[in-house]
């Protein structure tokens, strides 16, 4: 057996980096189907998932790849998938079916341009929506956007830790620059990676309830084949997890799945500030299009423009705390984002009325360059 | 284990109450259905094979026979329309001590699901895949299948089916299953019998029950549930070994039922262990 940790310096791509993350975590499964920008994901790991006594499958469908990771998760071992539009929409009714029976598992969707089969494929940020519902029925999502090869590495690892602490599938919303970009990225040593795993159950089997909620309203979850003979249905269910077909039963079963979201946002939602302490204009980005909006802030910067970058690295839960409170002070907003406003409409959600929020959009199969945010910039505020 | 075993049995008798979700009965099928009979010979399958209850777990997709993880005591999934072999894959691949059940429909297992099916039986994933052939979509009142006969009607064929129905321990063999059966639910001891083979068997098992769907396949094509069971017992020829290319389903000339094939070839695990793991 191989290293499951690599420690040290390497110049890898975004997608290598996603999949060495995933090892780093604990991830033992993968199955998946090719499609460019996600592909090199599945190569590498099914390279390097039978080294570390792992199991990588190629399915026939994302359709298939997905319900095998929903199926390995609940034989207990920590499974992902990677793809990109096409297979992400084929993949949204078991990442439905993840969501209502509670499964941990990590959807990687490294973003090409849509709709459709697009512009294969170049980058965009367009399933940004989709990832927030795109499976049927209401339902609370994690959605974590990467902005480097660095990134990709530690925010997976992140993906695992949510998804097993919080029993439900996490999206890593990548796109195709920076899956595929080459950085330096450094793994540090396995002691230092802290990892979560799902909770287990104590106590008696017969006694047994599959959905009782713990203390942070998360259920703990046995494995097949431990003798609690679980039964795991899509119907709603209740906290035995036997169908029981009714609204109330329904109430019941949607405050928990979206509960143990919504009463832990504090622990899920990450944002992090650039030159925001005095701030008068505030870019609001994520994943590739955060790194070009990082680059106009400086330029706007000096040329006297007291800009500031609010970078998203949770989108789902969005993180409606740290923009309120930024409305309450600086003159204006701009969403910087490959696709033609889908951020954007939460952000002017959080902004309200009286502060003005632009939106620099673009319908995708490029970056937006730092000049034209700068340009965007002067000729809104 | 045994003590609920012996609790069980004080109570009703019946051996097999273990496997059954008790609190779960009634349960939804309709009377003169067969799926209950299928899955009553599943159950004595799983006693009869001696594997340990921990170790079987019972996967399902949606529809009618797509019901039968949620009344068996076991580890069971009810999963999305058509999916319950690629998720029992994952389970598979991920734990490969557990004897993965696939109980579903005709529909669900060939139809949305037949992707899956034929790759599954390529790869030769270790499972049991019992397919119940009512020849129609049952749950959503009586629709044409995959499965359906020629010129029957159905509520979407209200002029008869124009379209040929898949033979589909035929596709199961064409595409690499290593155990391939198909009997009706007449007959309990074969269906029991062939489960547990397939149980104790490594590598892709297919077996097909028929069975008859009195409230929306045979209403409209003028059959009672008692006259389907006089066709399994009158037209219906055991053949053991037959090439599965020849098992027809004709009521006129005969159906074909039994054995077909059990042949032995290393399974997707075994394969991907000796090549992949090989360093």
């Amino acid at each position: 057996m191989k290293a499951s940790v690599l420690t040290g310096q390497h110049y890898i791509s975004g997608d290598v980096a996603c999949a060495e993350g995933a090892l780093a975590a604990g991830c033992r499964f993968f199955a998946g189907y090719p499609i460019t920008p996600a592909t090199e994901i599945a190569e590498h790991v099914a390279k390097r998932l039978p080294e570390v006594g792992g199991t990588f499958i190629q399915m026939e469908d994302e359709i298939a790849a997905m319900a095998a990771v929903l199926g390995a998760s609940w034989a207990g071992k920590k499974s992902m998938t990677a793809t990109s539009g096409p297979g992400f929409s084929l993949m949204m009714e078991n990442i439905g079916l993840g969501i209502c029976t509670e499964t941990p598992c990590v959807v990687v969707n490294v973003q090409r341009t849509g709709p459709s089969t697009g512009l294969p494929t170049m980058g965009a940020q367009g399933d940004m929506m989709q990832a927030r519902w795109g499976a049927h029925g209401h339902y609370e999502i994690i959605a974590l956007a990467p902005s480097s090869p660095q990134e990709m590495f530690y925010l997976t690892i992140t993906a695992f830790n949510l998804s097993e602490t919080y029993r439900l599938p996490v999206l890593i919303m990548s796109d195709e620059i920076v899956g595929h970009m080459s950085e330096r990225v450094t793994i540090p040593p396995s002691k230092e990676i802290s990892t979560s795993s799902r909770p287990r159950p104590k106590g008696r089997k017969d006694r047994f309830k599959l959905y009782k909620p713990g203390p942070n309203g998360v259920a703990p979850m046995p494995s097949v084949g431990e003798g609690f003979r679980i039964h795991v249905t899509g119907l709603t269910h209740d906290e035995k997890g036997y169908p029981v077909l009714t609204a109330e039963t329904q109430e019941e079963m949607m405050a928990r799945i979206t509960g143990k979201i919504r009463k832990n946002l504090g622990d899920i939602i990450q944002t992090e500030g650039y030159r925001l302490d005095d701030a008068e204009v505030v870019l609001i980005s994520y994943g590739v299009s955060a790194r070009t909006s990082l680059a106009a802030v400086d330029l706007a910067r000096k040329h006297g423009v007291k800009a500031g970058l609010l970078r998203l690295i949770t989108i789902w839960p969005f993180p409606e705390d740290p923009i309120r409170r930024l409305a309450e002070r600086v003159k204006g907003f701009m969403t910087v984002e490959i696709n033609m406003g889908q951020i954007h409409l939460e952000v002017q959600r959080c902004v309200g009325r009286k502060t003005p929020a632009v939106l620099v959009g673009h319908p995708g199969g490029a970056i937006i360059s730092p000049d034209h945010v700068y340009e965007a910039l002067k000729e809104a505020f | 284990m045994t003590e609920k075993r012996s609790k069980a049995k004080e109570r009703s008798g019946h051996p097999l109450d273990d496997l059954l979700r008790e609190d779960r009965i009634p349960h939804i099928w309709c009377p003169g259905c067969g799926i209950g009979t299928a899955f009553s010979s599943c159950l004595k399958a799983i006693r009869s094979s001696g594997v340990e209850p921990k170790n079987v777990v019972m996967v399902s997709g949606i529809g009618c026979s797509g019901r039968a993880a949620g009344y068996v005591n076991l580890d069971s999934f009810h999963t999305t329309h058509g999916r319950a072999i690629p998720f029992a894959t994952g389970l598979k691949l991920a734990n490969p001590v557990l004897h993965v059940i696939v109980f579903s429909g005709d529909g669900d297992l060939f139809a949305i699901g037949g992707n899956h099916l034929i790759h599954a039986a390529r790869r030769n994933v270790d499972m049991t895949v019992i397919c119940v052939n009512n020849f129609n979509y049952g749950m959503t009142g009586g629709q044409v299948a995959a499965t359906t006969p020629k010129s029957a009607r159905t509520t979407t064929t209200p002029f008869g089916n124009p379209e040929t129905p898949f033979s589909l321990p035929h596709i199961a063999y064409a595409s690499g299953a290593t155990y391939v059966a198909r009997w009706t639910i007449l007959h309990t001891r074969e269906i029991a019998k062939s489960v547990e083979e397939a149980l104790l068997k490594k590598g892709f098992s297919f077996i097909e029950v028929l069975s008859p769907c009195p409230v929306n396949y045979g209403r409209r094509n003028r059959e009672s549930s008692l006259e389907t069971l006089k066709i399994y017992q009158d037209k219906t020829i055991i053949k053991n070994g037959a090439h599965p290319s020849s098992v027809d389903i004709d009521p006129e000339k005969g159906i074909i039922l039994g054995k077909f094939i059990d042949v032995d070839r290393p399974t997707c695990k075994e394969m991907y262990d000796k090549i992949c793991r090989s360093e």
